[in-house]
């Protein structure tokens, strides 16, 4: 084998930043970053929801973009900072100004799907895809809420994107 | 999902090299193969991940060409400026394709190699038999539920709907995919079911795609994309068109028109037939309508995708006239 290639065997080695602290684990090539985050890293916030890449529950920021963890394998993300809901929020506890805007809009139900709702809307205004609610709606189109909660949802990225912008 | 050797290269010769081993399959966003082998489709022996490979990523755009690396996310080449401005349907296929999130993962040459959503391919356990699977085990969609199934570039093999985008706007403007020895036209690049449906690419062991290159052209800057769908986003095409226009100097008569087709066809489907129909004609609606049928020229269908034959023409003819009206 060439000796540019790195073969893993049985278990591999990840080296990553997880909300802003360094972190290795050493797991099976198969393991996804979501079942890493959950199982091994014990950060539960990330849900499970479809794990098919299809409901958004496992959103998560790689390196400042919003991927799905349940697609992601966790030894892809070797050298990779990773942001999860857990990491939103400053130390002191002050909540990150999405957060805040999902309780002042009442945007959920049950909650399941609320992490990475707010995953993705973190996301989506930073990119500048939150401009009118017809925006906003096509570009949170990824996250799944079976409560129906998406009117007070889109209600709470646009206030959050009208706070960020002043 | 089956446990694998991982293998991470560094450089496109080492990719290659990994890639050649048996049971090797190259991982880049993901999207695809992470899926499909927790469905039980997908059972590399070795994943060879190529997503750290530096250098594999730049967009380069000028009026004469774009130089899209492999490694392009989706969503960086939607949202470039100038992929926006002088190749718009490519951008537009681009940000209608998946979520935002999967848009961040999947990369430009893995999205080539997206295979289709056909429920009896995503379902071993339930339907042993899939000649895309299993050559020679047959189809379990012929005869099955078929509404999103193709009624063009079928065989007795498979009906198995090809379900991009951005390939359908490649196709349209003549693309290139480039395998480092050798460059394929896109069109070329993708292959209709045949008797050999287990065979989607014309690509060999070893083989990596680099970049995809689109000539530049006035059809190109003047083009668009319409996708159909049952949901308003986050769906794969019922019915989608790419096409490029680009009108003489009168503003009426059609010099050059690019049409192809997604989600009908069991590959990205150009049109050819349309295309001959309206050059040189003038831009109205009877003659858009009416030429637009020729693009289910041999279509075939299997019961409930009977739909497609209507909706694939009003779709085209629906972007034609939508690009008409743009001066």
């Amino acid at each position: 084998m060439n000796d540019q290639v790195t073969i893993s065997p049985t278990t591999l080695s990840v080296h990553l930043t997880l909300n802003g602290r360094d972190h290795s684990l050493d797991i099976e090539p198969r393991v996804t970053l979501l079942d890493a985050l959950r199982d091994r890293l014990h950060l539960t916030g990330t849900k499970k929801g479809c794990d098919q890449g299809q409901c958004g529950a496992c959103t998560v920021h790689v390196d400042g973009e919003r991927v799905l963890a349940c697609l992601t394998l966790a030894a892809q993300v070797e050298g990779r900072s990773i942001t999860t809901i857990e990491g939103l929020a400053d130390e002191d506890g002050t909540l990150n100004v999405v957060q805040a805007a999902f309780l002042e809009q009442d945007a959920f139900q049950c909650g399941y799907c609320t992490p990475g709702q707010i995953m993705s809307a973190v996301a989506c205004i930073r990119e500048g895809h939150a401009g009118s609610d017809e925006e906003i709606r096509e570009y949170m189109a990824g996250n799944l809420c079976r409560c129906g909660a998406y009117p007070h949802i889109v209600a709470a990225v646009r206030q959050a994107a009208q706070e960020l912008r002043s | 999902m089956r446990d694998f050797a991982y293998l991470r290269a560094d450089s496109v010769e080492a990719a290659r090299n990994a890639a050649a081993l048996p049971g090797a399959m190259l991982l880049a966003g993901g999207t695809t193969l992470v899926d499909l082998a927790k469905c039980g489709v997908a059972e590399p022996a070795t994943v060879i991940d190529i997503s750290h490979i530096e250098g594999l990523s730049a967009i380069n755009v000028t009026s004469d060409r774009a130089v899209i690396g492999a490694l392009a996310k989706m969503s960086h080449v939607a949202d470039n400026a100038e992929v926006k401005s002088l190749f718009p349907a490519v951008s537009e296929a681009l940000w209608q394709a998946a979520s935002a999130q999967l848009r961040n993962m999947a990369t430009i040459g893995g999205n080539l190699m997206q295979r289709t959503r056909c429920p009896y391919f995503r379902d071993p356990q339930n339907f042993p038999a899939c000649n895309k699977r299993a050559p020679g085990s047959g189809c379990s969609a012929i005869g099955g539920v078929t509404r999103g199934h193709a009624v063009l570039g079928t065989s007795e093999a498979c009906i198995a709907t090809y379900p991009g985008d951005l390939a359908v706007a490649l196709v349209a403007f003549d693309a290139e995919v480039d395998l480092g020895e050798r460059k394929l036209r896109v069109e070329d690049f993708f292959l209709a079911p045949g008797a050999t449906a287990e065979q989607e690419h014309d690509i060999r062991p070893g083989e990596v795609i680099t970049a995809i290159e689109i000539p530049g052209s006035a059809a190109a800057r003047r083009s668009t994309y319409i996708k159909v769908r049952d949901r308003q986003s986050y769906e794969f095409a019922a019915a989608s068109a790419a096409i490029g226009l680009e009108l003489e100097g009168d503003g009426r008569t059609i010099r050059d028109i690019r049409v192809a087709l997604g989600g009908v066809a069991t590959k990205p489907w150009r049109a050819r037939a349309v295309e001959d129909a309206l050059k040189g004609k003038a831009l109205d609606e009877n003659t858009v309508r009416k030429a637009s049928e020729l693009a289910m020229e041999g279509a075939v269908d299997h019961g409930a995708n009977h739909y497609k034959i209507a909706l694939g023409p009003r779709v085209v003819a629906r972007a034609i006239l939508k690009l008409g009206e743009t001066a």
